[in-house]
């Protein structure tokens, strides 16, 4: 079976200088495939190159077996959810509104619309009667958050990219969103691409670890492996965690 | 109060050069919408347009309203004597605050609501229809606010080519120096600025609610 998502010796570099280089990466269907890294790793270019926001220099990425280049790039995208740590919600428009604008272009009727729009925010946990009419400006931003899941996941697309989705919001919020996250992927088995620089939410969501450094994949494995990785980079980069743990 | 005797004997002149000063500032404003705001919306799409567009719009502002008036009178087709050439050259003047605010407006929409519409998958058009356009309505209708005042004011000096308006009264005036006729035509034509101001200006306001996430 081919995988989900396919990346093969991929190449993006900006003003002459090399963000990724030499990038292969498989990704099977149902994983939470976890980008972990600093800033500027390259981690965002990634994702950003798989739904085509971006296009590689060189090599080729494949999603559901098909070269990205051989997709129309708008129905790539709506094959694809995104969630950004900004959430992005368009503040002109209802939170109803929001779900269902992708439902609206696609010519979906009215009452399925509002049907998909009321299922999907029972899937988040807000009253849709009461929430529906809100605007973006009257939620929490855990309830923007997850709204901004929703809507990614309007169209119900199998792949779903996530980049630092929980990372503007306080601890507190932020656990509760992981584990409501986790338990809507039991449920759901997208396959997910999740960009963080947080090593707590890596060992916590992802099935598979992929640690960036400058453009590379630095390592790659298990929560598990990682924990028990000997490797000078991975211990670096764990050290943190394992003083809070001691302390 | 000489000048509310003035009015009072004359309302019909007065109402009548109301009546030609609202039409210029209406006919001209809106026109002036209708080739600005598209023309702001292209300038965010084309660098040349966008370099082209704002010039072209700041050297017409630089030009003092009279004489654009007589430059525009000997121009074959638009010029001549008369209110068409009045309303072009009001349309050229208002045209800038227009076009600069659309642009703005479109321009200032937040970057990562932009990112999350193309990462849904919307289209360059759907992004502009659905999010930007919608978006950037309070700013746009602060350049018509400022666009529709200052037609207001131009339009007073129209009436020296003959396009009619509260301007005959303020020529009419500095030549026979009757300041009542003067303050006649002013007073009008200030109150209209002030209630076009106030108007659009509760327009805008509205436009703004809910912007902010």
């Amino acid at each position: 079976m081919n995988p989900a998502i396919d990346l093969l010796d991929v190449f993006f570099q900006r003003e002459n200088r090399k963000i990724i280089s030499n990038f292969s990466l498989r990704i099977d269907y149902g994983e939470i495939c976890v980008l972990l890294g600093r800033s500027g790793c390259g981690k965002t270019t990634v994702l950003k190159l798989i739904n085509r926001l971006l296009e590689p220099a060189r090599g080729e990425i494949r999603v559901d077996g098909r070269s990205t280049k051989e997709w129309d790039p708008i129905q790539l995208k709506r094959h694809i959810g995104y969630v950004i740590q900004e959430v992005g919600l368009f503040p002109h428009m209802t939170v109803g509104a929001n779900l269902g604008l992708l439902l609206k272009l696609e010519r979906w009727e009215a009452e399925r619309i509002d049907q998909r729009v009321k299922e999907l925010l029972e899937m988040i946990g807000l009253e849709p009667q009461q929430f529906g009419k809100r605007y973006p400006s009257e939620l929490s931003g855990g309830q923007r958050q997850r709204v901004g899941v929703a809507r990614a996941l309007a169209l119900d697309p199998p792949i779903l990219l996530m980049d630092e989705p929980f990372g503007a919001l306080d601890p507190l919020t932020r656990q509760e969103i992981q584990a409501e996250f986790l338990a809507l992927q039991g449920r759901l088995k997208k396959t997910v691409v999740l960009v963080t620089h947080d090593l707590r939410e890596a060992l916590l969501l992802g099935t598979r670890i992929v640690l960036l450094r400058e453009g590379r994949i630095a390592a790659l494995g298990t929560p598990q492996e990682l924990l028990s990785s000997r490797d000078v980079e991975i211990m670096q980069y764990l050290k943190p965690l394992r003083d809070v743990h001691v302390l | 109060m000489e000048l509310a005797e003035f009015l009072l004997e004359n309302r019909a002149e007065v109402t009548r050069l109301i009546g030609q000063h609202v039409s210029l500032v209406l006919l001209s404003t809106v026109l002036a919408c209708a080739v600005g705001i598209p023309a702001g919306l292209v300038m965010t799409r084309s660098h040349w347009f966008e370099k082209a567009g704002l010039g072209f719009a700041n050297v017409v502002q630089t030009i003092p309203s009279l004489a654009l008036f007589g430059f525009l009178i000997p121009v074959p087709a638009i010029g001549g004597i008369g209110a068409r050439t009045a309303i072009v050259a009001m349309v050229l003047y208002a045209l800038l605050p227009i076009v600069r605010n659309t642009y703005a407006g479109i321009r200032g929409v937040e970057e990562s609501v932009l990112e999350a519409g193309r990462g849904l998958g919307l289209t360059p058009s759907q992004l502009m229809w659905h999010i930007q356009i919608p978006l950037s309505l309070d700013v746009i209708m602060a350049g018509v606010r400022v666009a529709a005042i200052t037609s207001v004011g131009v339009a007073t000096i129209a009436a020296a080519i003959g396009a009619g308006g509260l301007g005959m009264y303020i020529f009419r005036g500095v030549a026979s120096v009757n300041s009542t006729l003067i303050l006649a035509g002013a007073v009008p034509a200030a109150l209209m600025a002030l209630m076009v101001d106030f108007a659009l200006g509760r327009l805008e306001v509205h436009l703004r609610r809910h912007k902010r996430s």
